[in-house]
């Protein structure tokens, strides 16, 4: 600390009219308010996916009564989920410095091919098929990253125009028309078969009390150290809805959900776990470390972010690597669902639907605001979306109309609730 | 405070040209420990190229810099951080998505581990916050975007004075406010230096100049025509020298005055 400022703190104390927000102690009330007045305000955070979730789970029950709430297809929309949550989690890197990447879904493509190739052609074990598939997705982010963040051609271009490249090499690797399929063990594993269902109970339990134990630690901290705190009914409120979702989807996923009597099926899909560690590691990453701080700042003003003396090339170009990393994951865990990559693995809908998930979790496309639990709430949001239009029957082309649109809406909601923000100065 | 001994900051016959343009000649510059250094001069007399010579965006070309009395290479921002010279530019040069503790410790976190220190950094930018007396924040929690023109202000200026800076240098703090957030502004400009900083303040307002200024440098075509105590001067001559480079027996001589008009 600065020797004028050891000078100082001893005369310093602490006037009331100082920080007045921070010294009082909030009651819930007052925090609801503030709450409030910032959702008016247009900071939405999760409110449109959880509305949207809500809305959707009631349409579809209310169309589909006997199909949608059962286990089976419950536990079939969770592995549906897991492939464009990982798609959205990367995406949301790349959205927070208001940038795109067009190139996502078909980086997934490639790195599935790669993998499936080694496994099937070349007999590497899974291990080395995954690694170098998530390498292959990582070369194409740092591709990506150095066109955009040394070269400084728009994100928007560079990206389009691997979509296009990136699905020719993916053709080139599988050959037109062929198939390639993936029966390893492990990676079938992910999409197809189900934790022991004392397994999902220990894992929801424990993960349960660890994050209600770590935000009382931190509210007990902030309070001893007089730092602004929340108040301790909302901390508790937090973590038993926490509580609540995980020990819920673990009971609706250990139920029976074999087609026959004469088998159980039952537990939580090994990918779930998978996509809760991704969650963890990048709600981290975000959140506490000094490099995620620096995404939000380059995101919110790049400028400012220089001056500090953060180097926005490398921060740049690391959200692409990032995001394609976790595109080479995503590839991986469609590839189990489907047992098989093809072609025209993660074309299509496939990137339209992971940035229709981030956007609708509360990522901003702007830039400099979201958070990984936005892939989560998003992904599950398309899932449903898809899963329902599935169960309806819809044809290809309401499918493509309705998935469309809801980006739409979804990227309206975050302009809107931008210009609020601009006229309240939030 | 005010010691009024060795400066902190001495530039002497620097030179800076851009191409064919020489902007800066021989100029001769100080900043004092304890007291406000207020930068004078019309648009394009060269404050913006002096200030960021001293920040090292812009190296210069020749002549000496003194920091704490041992001759220093400026080459780049980091070298005029490591010395404890903090810019303040005009635009600020804050991330609107952040908190006030996030943008005061933006590129310089402290951290335990891989983990961010956020308790102490909140302690920290808190105390900095009233040691500068500031009493417009309601919470240190606050993004950026809810705070007013003035507030900013007086965040980008306390962010300056967190580090172990002697040097803040201050470009036009007051250019976009209204006459309270002024005052506050000018107030806070006070007391960094009554905090032992050497300031230095960049204004075309005389009014702030003469307010919060102990001397006054005034830079007339890229040459310094005069640096005068507050007291010693008025404010018509002040505008003389910013106008004409000279002012009565004040400024340059009569022939170098006209050579670059």
């Amino acid at each position: 600390m600065s020797t004028d400022m050891s000078k100082g703190s001893a005369a310093v104390t602490l006037a009331d009219s100082d920080f007045a927000v921070d010294r009082k102690t909030h009651d819930v009330r007052s925090a609801a308010l503030d709450y409030w007045s910032r959702v008016r305000a247009g900071d939405l955070g999760a409110l449109p996916a959880i509305f949207g979730m809500v809305a959707l789970v009631v349409l579809f029950t209310a169309l589909r009564p006997d199909t949608f709430l059962s286990e089976r297809n419950i536990a079939n929309l969770s592995t549906q989920a897991l492939q464009v949550t990982v798609l959205a989690m990367g995406l949301v890197f790349v959205l927070l410095l208001g940038e795109i990447d067009l190139s996502a879904g078909v980086a997934s493509g490639v790195s599935a091919a790669v993998m499936a190739k080694l496994i099937v052609q070349a007999d590497q074990p899974w291990y080395v098929a995954v690694i170098a598939a998530i390498a292959v997705g990582i070369v194409i982010g740092a591709v990506i990253g150095w066109l955009v963040a040394v070269v400084r051609i728009p994100s928007f271009v560079v990206t389009l125009a691997l979509f296009l490249g990136l699905q020719g090499i993916t053709l080139r690797l599988i050959g037109e028309g062929g198939t390639v399929p993936v029966r390893d063990e492990v990676i079938v594993a992910l999409a197809n078969k189900n934790m022991p269902v004392w397994l999902g109970w220990v894992m929801a339990g424990v993960c349960a009390v660890v994050y209600a134990a770590l935000q009382l630690r931190r509210w007990q901290q902030q309070r001893a150290r007089g730092l602004a705190s929340r108040p301790l009914e909302l901390v508790v409120a937090q973590a038993a809805v926490v509580a609540a979702a995980l020990l819920f989807g673990t009971y609706v996923l250990s139920q029976d959900r074999a087609p026959s009597p004469a088998i159980t099926l039952a537990g939580i899909p090994w990918g779930v776990p998978l996509v809760g560690v991704l969650l963890i590691v990048c709600t981290f990453v975000l959140g506490r470390t000094a490099y995620g701080r620096h995404i939000y700042a380059v995101g919110g003003n790049a400028e400012a972010a220089r001056r500090a003396g953060i180097n926005v090339v490398r921060i740049r170009m690391s959200v692409f690597m990032i995001c394609s990393g976790m595109a080479a994951v995503s590839g991986i865990l469609a590839a189990s669902r489907l047992n098989s990559v093809t072609p025209d693995a993660g074309a299509g809908n496939t990137l339209l639907l992971g940035v229709g998930a981030a956007v609708i979790g509360g990522t901003s496309l702007f830039g400099g605001r979201g958070k990984a639990r936005d892939a989560v709430l998003g992904g599950l949001v398309v899932s449903i979306i898809a899963n329902g239009l599935g169960l309806l029957g819809a044809k290809a082309y309401a499918n493509w109309l309705i998935t469309g649109s809801v980006l739409l809406l979804a990227a309206s909601i975050d302009a809107l609730a931008r210009r609020r923000r601009a006229t309240t100065g939030r | 405070m005010a010691d009024n001994g060795e400066p902190v900051l001495r530039l002497t016959g620097v030179n800076k040209s851009f191409g064919p343009v020489h902007v800066l000649h021989d100029v001769d510059f100080t900043a004092y420990r304890g007291e406000v250094m207020a930068l004078v001069g019309d648009n394009g007399a060269g404050k913006s190229t002096l200030i960021k010579s001293i920040a090292g965006i812009h190296p210069i070309d020749s002549g000496r810099i003194e920091f704490e009395g041992r001759p220093v290479q400026i080459n780049g921002p980091r070298d005029a951080a490591a010395l404890g010279i903090e810019v303040v530019y005009q635009d600020l040069a804050l991330a609107d998505n952040l908190d006030i503790v996030q943008n005061m410790f933006l590129g310089r976190e402290r951290r335990r581990g891989m983990v961010l220190d956020e308790d102490s950094m909140e302690e920290a930018a808190r105390e900095t916050l009233s040691r500068l007396s500031v009493r417009t924040v309601k919470s240190v929690r606050q993004q950026v975007a809810s705070l007013s023109g003035g507030q900013r202000q007086t965040v980008a200026i306390a962010k300056a004075a967190l580090w172990e800076s002697k040097v803040v240098i201050l470009d036009e703090p007051t250019a976009a406010l209204g006459v309270a957030q002024t005052r506050q502004v000018l107030d806070l400009v006070r007391r960094l230096a009554d905090t032992g900083h050497a300031v230095v303040l960049i204004s075309h307002n005389m009014n702030d100049v003469f307010e919060v200024a102990d001397r006054i440098t005034a830079l007339y075509l890229g040459r310094v025509a005069a640096e005068v105590k507050r007291a010693d001067v008025t404010h018509a001559q002040v505008v003389e020298l910013i106008t004409a480079g000279r002012s009565g027996d004040l400024g340059l001589h009569p022939t170098t005055a006209a050579e670059n008009v």
